[in-house]
């Protein structure tokens, strides 16, 4: 059960590292495209310490390697909206912010875990969580609020992705054990605090939340949108073409 | 979003420790102060190269002239005697 949470929490690190990396050498300018680069290195890292952990649990005793890059795509329990792809710069940067809020609440109820283990890795990971923070909040102000072109684009990127922040705060039935175990955290209970923070910046950014509200999930369940495939089959070939392979 | 070649040049200065002179180590496109500061912070610092950054726009920084090199910094050549080099220095003074 406990598996199965870390798999949830490592996935989304995961998935938005691989698609923050397929900006590597394309980023808009040589300094955004080092920024972004850094922020996916430190998911990837992020998901190891979380995959490491979920291994020493695992019945099946898969190692790490085989846990990120060897499970079908129904097995993956990220959010939906880390696996949207990036669009333009403006899609990569909301996606990021309102991911960054809610994995920095996330991590933060977390460091107070009774689970040693899982508060360790949260405290670790918070400390790089408040500068992505910090990057993406600072990039969707200064589009939202820039030229006519910028807030156009990041009005499209935040009808597009809207619809997806939703499923941060929907609690699966293992959730429901771990939170009352005092394991996991109760992600209903950060919606507030995440929709003050979010509705603050985008009042901010002259942003307006899109009509139609949440209505996309099914990531936490495995039941994925069409984008993850494409995503794993290029994630995935090394390890299935080269079983085990190491550089 | 405005091009980079919008973004005005940005001069990064680094302290490696805090207490120790901030150091020039290159520059960077920016379109605001926030923007460099982010930058260079990715940039130059992720080997944790620092413990403190600025950044200047470069057109505020007033350079000499190449060409007043000899006016400027060749009289200093010949004058050894503005070196403290001439006094014996007691033990205790290793910092010099």
């Amino acid at each position: 059960m406990l598996f199965e949470y870390i798999l949830q929490l490592a996935d989304n690190q995961l998935i938005l590292a691989q698609r923050l990396s397929e900006l590597c050498g394309h980023g808009p300018a040589l300094e955004q495209d080092i920024a972004i680069t850094n922020i996916s290195l430190d998911l990837i890292g992020q998901s190891r310490l979380l995959f490491q952990y979920a291994g020493k649990l695992d019945e099946q005793h898969r190692n790490e390697d085989q846990l990120a890059f060897l499970r079908p795509e129904k097995e993956y329990r990220n959010l939906l909206l880390v696996e949207q792809p990036n669009r333009d710069f403006a899609h990569v940067v909301l996606r990021q912010y309102l991911f960054d809020e809610f994995n920095f609440l996330n991590y933060s109820g977390l460091t107070n875990s009774k689970d040693e283990e899982l508060a360790a890795i949260a405290t670790k990971s918070l400390m790089e969580v408040k500068y992505h923070l910090r990057f993406s909040k600072n990039w969707v102000l200064r589009l939202g609020d820039g030229t006519a072109i910028s807030h156009r684009k990041m009005q499209d990127a935040l009808n597009n992705l809207w619809m997806y922040a939703g499923e941060m705060f929907e609690k699966t039935a293992i959730e429901r054990d771990l939170v009352k175990a005092g394991i996991a955290v109760d992600v209903e209970q950060l919606m507030p605090t995440w929709k003050e923070s979010v509705m603050s910046t985008l009042k901010e950014a002259t942003l307006n939340i899109p009509e139609g509200g949440w209505y996309q999930s099914g990531g936490k369940k495995g039941v994925h949108s069409e984008h993850l495939g494409h995503l794993l089959a290029e994630m995935q070939f090394m390890q299935r073409a080269y079983p085990n392979l190491t550089w | 979003m405005s091009t980079k070649k919008d973004w005005p040049l940005w001069e990064v200065f680094i302290a490696s420790k805090r207490g120790l002179n901030h150091k020039h180590v290159g520059s960077l496109h920016a379109a605001d102060a926030e923007m460099a500061l982010e930058n260079a912070r990715d940039v130059y610092t992720r080997r944790k190269e620092g413990e403190s950054i600025w950044v200047v726009e470069s057109k505020f920084i007033f350079a000499s002239n190449p060409e007043d090199n000899d006016a400027f910094f060749e009289p200093a050549k010949n004058k050894v005697y503005r070196h403290p080099t001439f006094y014996d220095l007691p033990d205790e003074v290793n910092k010099m």
